[in-house]
Order: structure tokens, then sequence, then C-alpha cells
């Protein structure tokens, strides 16, 4: 509890404090490549006959995703509190690239746990973490993916707590880092919200996003959410089917628990065993989600739904050739929903999709399951 | 269970009688089932003859944040053979029924979330539970918890850590019944060749502020009979031994009765060692 306590008050101070936003904002700016593109994806659009489709373009950014928004952020408090190792760990490996490049850039050592089983599907991500200078950590006990790759940071934090900075990756774990990561994420939909009432002259019908631990999603959902007339739609992976052990929706399919520090819904047996999760896109395998999601999905804000893993290649086929942009399998869940969306809404209204990151560290999967 | 075959604080009862006779306790730690419920309770069972004054039995589950290689092994072995919170608690009604040894459950949050926090409570008194360890539930958020705890006579035990403050470790001092565990190193369980260099400064500041009002067993890393003493004379009521029992499990695993016979021999070891003078 310690260590968490001197995380909240450290992130307390420095996010009221005027130079901290100031580096921060030049980092996102000049390092990262913010602001990022609202594009008009018109041909998807045509495709899909109905509702104008946006993508808000995370996947321009550095590092290929929205993930180095939270991993500027975090590092630089981390720098601020006078840490200079940072753990971290990883499912697709886009947080721990992420992690890596902030680190690197910031003069920070970076260790990232990452699962065997996500080391292996997400080979590309490894090397680039290796050679931007980041210690890979396989993880080998429970299932192999994101969840234990937490389990193990969380173990290695409480054994080097005084010199280590633990820079979680999502909306998940213990207070602050909920909301600590929704904050950094949450410039997302400033700007997106800003962009389309510049293009559009007014607000969207829906926004659209996927959620694994949730980071992409609440940082686009965030801004819109006093505007009740925008539907948030957070999308889940449906994997292969919404039996257990067959996906990673527990929104949609799980109940509420306990895990990571977090009260949140989990998927679970009936003894309250943590389930393994099944998902083609490894940055979509957890089967807990970040607790805000839940109140708003309770609170009836936010819609979640899922899209099966076959949906989401079809859809990245989709987006990659009638638009030339690759999205990553994570995002392509959204586009998959977006398109249904889209089709159920006049061609009055707009929608806005998160495209979190790109597909390139996917094509070996993809490759393999869309033989030509 | 009617207090008529369970005296209440039986766990306070146990450290005042060692106390008296210039004695620590020696807490005993096992994964329940594993490697499979009738070695668990062999091994239990040797543990108890061995000498060991509380049984510490862990309800295993799959993502034990707090546990090092070796407990999360065991963990993913009693699960394999279908181990469940409803079951360990039914294989410590077993020991319970015939020893007179205090039990300690200790179990993450979820497996009780699962079933409930008062059905929970209730199996675990029916089965001769005296005190429960929920390291995933940090004191700040176990009010609700506490309450049913203390309602069903089942001791609270909290954990704190070298680095847990002044101003918490007295809530956690004030909340805590049986005895408070102190996690003697920063880090997860696991056996250790030396005492961690914080372990002995923790026992005398948490003593200290806790003025004799609960006894203090320390835990985690803590593996050989030396590391006991060390433990006791610092002025620890007693020493919580876990990942190094289990390890013995582990090693004879196709040979479940000389993991018992090891065990027992174990265990006489240790408790030699919890002597104060």
């Amino acid at each position: 509890m310690e260590p968490l306590r001197a995380l909240e008050e450290a992130y307390n101070r420095f996010s009221h404090d005027s130079s901290f936003k100031k580096e921060l904002a030049g980092w996102l700016d000049s390092f990262a490549g913010r602001p990022t593109p609202l594009y008009l994806a018109a041909n998807l659009t045509r495709h899909a006959s109905g509702a104008r489709i946006y993508l808000k373009r995370e996947d321009l950014l550095h590092g290929g995703a929205h993930k180095i928004n939270n991993t500027l952020g975090q590092a630089l408090l981390a720098k601020k509190m006078g840490k200079r190792r940072i753990i971290a760990e990883t499912g697709a490996g886009q947080h721990g690239v992420a992690t890596a490049m902030a680190c690197a850039a910031l003069g920070l050592r970076a260790e990232v746990y990452m699962g065997i089983e996500d080391m292996d599907r997400q080979k590309l991500n490894v090397y680039r973490m290796k050679m931007l200078g980041a210690k890979v950590h396989p993880v080998e006990s429970g299932s192999k993916t994101l969840k234990d790759a937490i389990n193990e940071a969380l173990r290695d934090w409480v054994t080097h707590v005084q010199d280590t900075y633990y820079l979680l990756g999502s909306v998940v774990g213990p207070h602050p880092y909920p909301t600590m990561v929704r904050d950094f994420q949450s410039v997302i939909g400033k700007e997106a919200r800003k962009q389309i009432l510049q293009t559009d002259g007014k607000l969207p019908k829906a926004v659209v996003a996927c959620v694994g631990g949730g980071s992409n999603s609440i940082g686009i959902f965030h801004s819109f959410l006093h505007d009740l007339d925008v539907d948030l739609y957070g999308v889940e992976a449906g994997g292969e089917s919404l039996s257990p052990g067959q996906n990673a929706a527990p929104l949609v399919a799980g109940r509420e628990g306990v895990l990571h520090g977090m009260m949140t819904y989990v998927l679970q047996d009936e003894a309250g065993q943590v389930q393994t999760t099944r998902s083609i896109s490894a940055g979509l395998d957890y089967p807990g989600v970040g607790p805000e999601h839940v109140f708003l999905m309770n609170a009836g804000r936010a819609r979640y739904v899922t899209v099966s893993d076959e949906q989401a290649l079809d859809a990245f086929k989709t987006l990659s050739q009638l638009e030339g942009i690759m999205p990553a399998l994570e995002s392509a869940h959204a586009i998959s929903y977006a398109m249904k969306l889209a089709k159920s809404l006049g061609t009055k209204h707009s929608i806005i999709v998160n495209l979190s990151g790109r597909g390139d560290k996917d094509v070996e999967i993809i490759a393999k399951h869309l033989p030509q | 269970m009617p207090s008529t075959s369970h005296n209440e604080d039986r766990i306070e009862a146990k450290f005042r009688e060692l106390r008296s006779r210039g004695d620590g306790a020696l807490v005993a730690y096992l994964t329940g089932g594993d490697p499979d419920p009738k070695s668990f309770l062999n091994n239990s069972i040797a543990l108890i003859e061995g000498g060991a004054d509380i049984v510490e039995v862990g309800i295993p589950f799959s993502d034990p944040i707090a546990d090092g290689p070796v407990i999360q092994a065991s963990s993913m072995r009693a699960l394999s053979q279908g181990a469940t919170p409803k079951g360990t608690l039914g294989l410590i009604r077993e020991l319970s029924s015939q020893f007179p040894v205090p039990f300690v459950v200790l179990s993450y949050y979820n497996p009780i979330l699962a079933m409930g926090l008062d059905r929970f409570l209730t199996k675990a008194r029916e089965s001769g539970v005296d005190g429960i360890v929920v390291p995933d539930l940090p004191v700040e958020e176990s009010d609700e918890f506490r309450n049913l705890a203390l309602k069903h006579n089942i001791d609270n035990i909290y954990l704190a850590a070298p680095n847990t403050s002044k101003p918490r470790l007295r809530t956690i001092l004030d909340s805590s019944k049986g005895f408070l565990y102190l996690v003697s190193l920063y880090g997860v369980t696991g056996p250790r060749d030396t005492l961690s260099p914080q372990a002995l400064e923790a026992v005398s500041s948490v003593k200290s502020l806790a003025k004799g009002k609960i006894p203090i067993s320390a835990g985690f890393g803590i593996s050989r009979p030396e590391h006991v003493s060390a433990i006791i004379k610092s002025g620890a009521d007693g020493a919580i031994v876990g990942s190094a029992l289990v390890n013995i499990v582990s090693q004879y695993i196709e040979n479940p009765d000389e993991a018992a016979d090891y065990l027992r021999d174990a265990i006489k070891k240790l408790k030699a060692a919890t002597k104060k003078s």
C-alpha cells in the first residue's frame, strides 16, 4: 500500500503542475507525433453504406499504438519521483515497446515481463523491445499471457519497491493506476471531440473502441461522457465463442471479482479461479477489465459488445484493402463493430472509431489465417 | 460450530501457553490439496505430529500474486487435481476433528468473494478454522470482511511489511486478531538461504508498536531452524515457515510417504529452534 500511496501523491502533485504538463505535452507532440488525425474513411463508409466512419489515427503514433501516450506520462512521472528502474508488463508487446521507447528517450532502464505464449505470437515486438535497450523477462507461470505478466511485474515490484517504478499499461490494477492511465490516454478523446466539431460541426452519433484492459477506449470515451447523445460502444474480444475459456470478454461473459488489486468484472469459474482467455489478438487477451468500464456499463452510459476472431480478421482485410490502412488485430475488433453500426444508422450521422494501433505486428498471424 | 467444541480465541490462547513456557510458535504452511487430497492430509498430520503449533492452509488460487515459484507451483498442482475452496475447507475439517491445533486459512480474496463472504466464513468456521489471512485485501478495504469474520469468531490476520508506515501499522495492529503476520522482507514467499536484513529490524519496530497487545509472527523467506531461532530471539512471538515445507512436498511427489517423513523431520528441527532462550 505504501508505494501506491506514494505514487498517488506524486501523481496528484505532478498532474496539476504546469511545468510537468508542459513537458509532457512537448514529448507527446514532437516525440510521439500528436495530435493524430481524424480521418474520414470514405471508402469504408461507402462499403458500410450508412453513417460516416471517422478513424482516430492513433496507429500513426510513434511505436504504432496509443500506448505511448501513457508510457511518456508515467515515465516522466517516474523520473520526477527519482526512480530509475522501470518495469512493465506487456501482452501484444505494444505497451512494452512504448515503455522501451519512453525509457530510452528519458534515460531510464526498462525491463518488460511478457508471457512466453505472447512472445511467440508477437515476436516482432520482442525484437523491437530488445533493440530499444529493454530487457525482456519471459513469463512461464499460469497461462503464460498478459495476466501472468502482470502477476510477475507485481512480484518484481514488491521485491524492488525502493528503486523501481511499475509502469502499468492499461486502466487496470490498484488505484491510482486506472485513474492515472485514463488521464494520460484522455488526450485521444479531447482531440477527437475537437476535430469532429471542426469537420462535422456537430458531435458524432457514436464512438467505438476495442476493450482489452480498456485504456484506448476509456481514453476516447472520457471526453464524450457528458455528451449524452453520443453512444459509447466498447468492443470486447469474442474469440471463438462466448463459452468459458473461448473468449476475452469479461464485461459480456464474466462477473464481479477481484484481480490484480481491483474490483471489476473477471472471467472466472464458479469457485473464483480466473479462467484462461482466448483471442486472436494478444492485446485483448486479458480476463479482467478496467473498473471504470464496469461503472459505465452498470450506469448504462456505455454498451459493451463482442466481435469474434473471424469477424476481426474480416475487418482487418476490409480496412486494409479499402483504405490502405492495416489495423492492429485489437483495433480490427472496433472496425468490425463500427461497420455494422454504421449500416444501422442513417447517412446523416457519423461515428468515430478509435484506430488504436497499426497491424504491422500482426502480419505473421494474419498471414497464417488469410492464406491467399 | 458451537463454542462447546471449539473454544474461542484458540490462536491467542496458543501463544499465551507458549509464552508461559518461554517458547515461540511455529506456524507451518501447506497448500491445501497439494499434491493431492490424501497426501495433503498425511503431510499435515506429519506437521502436527512433528510439533507445529499452528497449521496454516492455503486455498489454491489461479493467480497467487504474493507467492513465489514454490507456492505458485503447489497451487497449480492442487488445482490440476480439482482442488476447490470448499474441498480445501473440507480437508481442514478432517484434520481439525482429529487434532486440537489451531488452523489458519490463507486465501486470496476472489475465491472468498465467489463463494460469498458470509457463506465462506460460515463454512470455514464449521471446518474448524480459527484465523484467516487474505493477502490481497488491504485493511483499508476490509471493514465488511473484518466485521463478518468477527461475527463468525474467526481471527482476521493482517499482513504488515517492512515499509508499512507507522500510522498504517497502528491501524493494522488495531484491526488484527490472533496474530499480526509480519512480512519479513521486500518480496514474495519463497525459501531463502539467509534471513533478510530487514527481518530483525522489522520485528523489533513492530514489536515496540504492538506493546504486547497482539502476538507478532514473521513469515516470508523463513526457511531454516537458524532463521526461526533468530526471529524468535529478536522478539517475535512466532515464525511462519511455508515454502521450505512446500518444497519438500514438491520433491517427493512420486513418493508421498517419504514426503511425510521428511516433513516430520524438518518440523522437529524447526520447532526445536523456537525456544526463546
